[in-house]
């Protein structure tokens, strides 16, 4: 056996309470969850009916953000029952567990992923676990983070453990210079498109090369956080110098001398120069473009100068059936160009492309211009921090000028569980992450790219090249 | 929470063999309003199932009669793909779908199923591919599951062979309380916890 071990089997190993098995099974140690109003309420249900208490409430962090209303005037109450009775259960199981809650009117409220980062709740060589399939975007702290359902919040809860199958190790190396207009966004659907939807399933994901190198450590998150879409279980990326400067003086990170101490352990965290990965994949950055889905699974995409593809050629029946299937609900025809498809609805938002830089690109894009006729374009901000500070920035006027509505924080028209829903047929240009059937809303059709894109969709009304975007009349 | 244990099980395999079926198709956003586990059969493929008029669509595999009250489903590749919501699994337990039978299952998912109780087996593609298509006849719906033997039966005595890893199998057919069998180990958990804590004083 070797001693080289990647960054994977490092945090794994470092969290290991004991192993259960020979087969790859351990007992893993969590150190910090995240808790909201909708994955977590059978999990405290299941405490309070076996008469359970919680291991260590202050590693857990609550936070309203799935079912609350983005409208712009905030208030505390929900509008439907449901949502209610989340929101006030939640309240409930924090108080009498004891853990701290960032409720709808709270200045830090905001989309669980997009905050705890924020706060500094989530440091280097952590490993996090929460209800939430997103929880992947912590990776870009060189923390570990999966999602988990809620049985196993319950198990968390109850034991700061979970039982856990060690993944198998994928490296991904992603090296060149991005074409101006190109985002983290083109880079990972451009991953996924190369390898699929379940392309890493039963892998966990170490991003290198200059390119991620290059990258802001916020938009190393959009990439960590839609790793899971090509089923990877956990995604990062060695901790780095930005990294640090991103996390000093986050409300939660550690001060003076522990912080001091925390950088120099956090400096050892990268995967050991001949560590052996279980699978390797390239990608040259410098050869990519623009990237938009057509389809209903997000490796359905193509970039932006592409048509839409003929299921004829596709000589897997069952891939030829599924692409005849999207395309049938996505009311497309094979051939046409990508540029043609007109939109009714553009959405900056969720976890995956919400933050402040995200929307500084987009207010550099609609700047001075008109969000085209036929079009209702929003954005919601990743967080209520995100939201001041766009507005401290001038950002917010930006947007309402350009015919965009600006809105309360939350994770809003990505899926669709609030009161913004899509209509049957609708089309939008989405800086989510998922553009399944009926995500956004039934009968709704989604195409996932980066928030420019969205941006410069909403000014044109149709999928629109950013590279070219200032040509444009 | 004990779980029902799952022994050896007999009944209709519905085939649902498209490719990434998601968690939002299998468990639309209108039935994750509750803060109990209940009602969630309704919901359960809800836009397949029924059609805008509310009426079951004739064309949904488990509203056909052969395959009716199924105990289990033959699926495509990345099956429960996206969204961790558990009530994707609750629903499927609520219909009666006590074990899945595909090619590759999403990690989430997999893990919410075994929570569960319900069984996920992986066959290679091209054997789930033959065992598609023989349920995906009226008269060869009907098989039966043995967890301990590790056996599929088809309706005419074929036998398909799977793999699980022990420590599921066992959990599976004694229906073990996962947190009552981890929280034999609090002490263990206790010590590394003062000894990690020790070591990144920062977590404290």
């Amino acid at each position: 056996m070797t001693s080289a071990r990647t960054l994977y089997d490092k945090h794994i190993d470092s969290h290991t309470v004991c192993r259960l098995d020979d087969q790859g099974h351990v007992l893993l140690y969590i150190d910090r969850q995240v808790i909201n109003e909708y994955t977590s309420p059978q999990a405290f249900s299941g405490l309070r009916e076996a008469r359970r208490g919680v291991w260590r409430a202050s590693t857990a962090l609550a936070v309203v953000d799935h079912v609350n209303p983005t409208a712009p005037n905030r208030v505390a109450a929900m509008p439907d029952a449901g949502g209610a009775r989340q929101v006030s259960y939640l309240a409930e199981n924090c108080r009498d567990f004891g853990i701290e809650l960032l409720d709808i009117l709270d200045k830090r409220q905001g989309i669980e992923h997009v905050i705890a980062p924020e706060q500094g709740f989530i440091l280097p060589g952590m490993v996090i676990a929460a209800g939430d399939s997103h929880t992947t975007t912590y990776g870009a702290l060189g923390a570990f983070g999966f999602g988990i359902g809620t049985s196993e919040i319950e198990h968390l809860l109850a034991s700061q453990t979970l039982v856990y199958k060690r993944l198998k190790s994928l490296r991904v190396t992603v090296d060149g210079a991005l074409a101006p207009g190109l985002t983290s966004k083109d880079v990972i659907m451009a991953l996924i498109g190369r390898i699929g939807a379940s392309g890493a399933t039963g892998y966990a994901i170490e991003f290198c090369g200059s390119t991620i190198d290059a990258l802001s450590v916020e938009a190393r998150m959009t990439i960590c956080n839609m790793a899971v879409e090509a089923g990877a279980r956990g995604a990062f990326m060695a901790p780095d110098e930005k990294v640090f400067a991103y996390l000093k003086d986050k409300p939660r990170a550690p001060k003076g001398a522990l912080w001091e101490q925390a950088v120099e352990q956090w400096r050892a965290l990268h995967s050991d120069a001949d560590a052996q990965f279980d699978r390797e994949v390239s990608l040259d950055a410098s050869s990519l473009e623009p990237m938009v889905t057509w389809g209903t699974s997000p490796d359905q995409a193509s970039p932006i100068g592409a048509r839409v593809p003929d299921p004829q050629d596709v000589s897997d029946l069952i891939l030829r059936q599924d692409m005849r299937r999207a395309l049938n609900y996505m009311g497309l025809a094979a051939g046409m160009a990508l540029s043609d498809i007109v939109i009714s609805h553009a959405f900056i938002g969720s976890c995956t492309n919400a933050r402040i830089e995200d929307l500084r690109d987009a207010a550099s894009v609609v700047r001075g211009k008109r969000v085209a006729g036929h079009v209702r374009a929003m954005i919601v901000p990743g967080s209520t921090e995100v939201r001041n500070q766009a507005e401290a920035e001038g950002l917010a006027a930006i947007f309402i000028d350009a015919g965009f509505e600006w809105r309360q924080s939350g994770c809003s028209m990505c899926l669709a569980m609030n009161d913004d829903v899509l209509a049957p047929g609708d089309r939008c240009a989405s800086s989510t992450n998922r553009n399944f059937e009926g995500r956004q809303g039934a009968g709704a059709r989604t195409h996932l790219m980066s928030p420019a894109m969205v941006a410069a969709a909403a000014i044109t009304g149709r999928l629109t090249d950013i590279r070219h975007f200032g040509d444009r009349p | 929470m004990s779980l029902q244990p799952f022994t050896r099980v007999s009944g209709k395999a519905a085939p649902m063999l498209a490719a990434n079926i998601d968690t939002d198709v299998i468990m639309p956003k209108q039935f994750l309003k509750g803060i109990d586990r209940t009602g969630l059969d309704r919901g359960l493929f809800f836009d397949l199932r029924f059609l805008t008029d509310g009426q079951p669509n004739p064309g949904f595999v488990l509203n056909q009669p052969a395959w009716q009250g199924a105990s289990f489903m033959v699926v495509g590749p990345n099956f429960g793909c996206g969204s961790s919501r558990e009530h994707a699994v609750w629903g499927l337990k609520q219909m009666g779908i006590r074990a899945l039978i595909g090619s590759s299952f999403a990690g989430i998912f997999y893990d919410n199923c075994q929570r569960n109780g319900v069984l996920l087996i992986t066959l290679d593609e091209p054997l789930l591919q033959r065992f598609g298509r023989v349920v995906s006849q009226p008269e060869g719906a009907q098989i039966s599951v043995d967890l301990q033997a590790q056996e599929i039966r088809l309706h005419d005595g074929e036998l398909i062979p799977f793999e699980i890893d022990t420590l599921r199998k066992t959990a599976l057919l004694l229906g073990l309380d996962a947190i009552g069998s981890t929280l034999q180990r609090s002490d263990q958990i206790k010590a590394f916890e003062r000894q990690h804590l020790a070591a990144n004083p920062w977590l404290s």
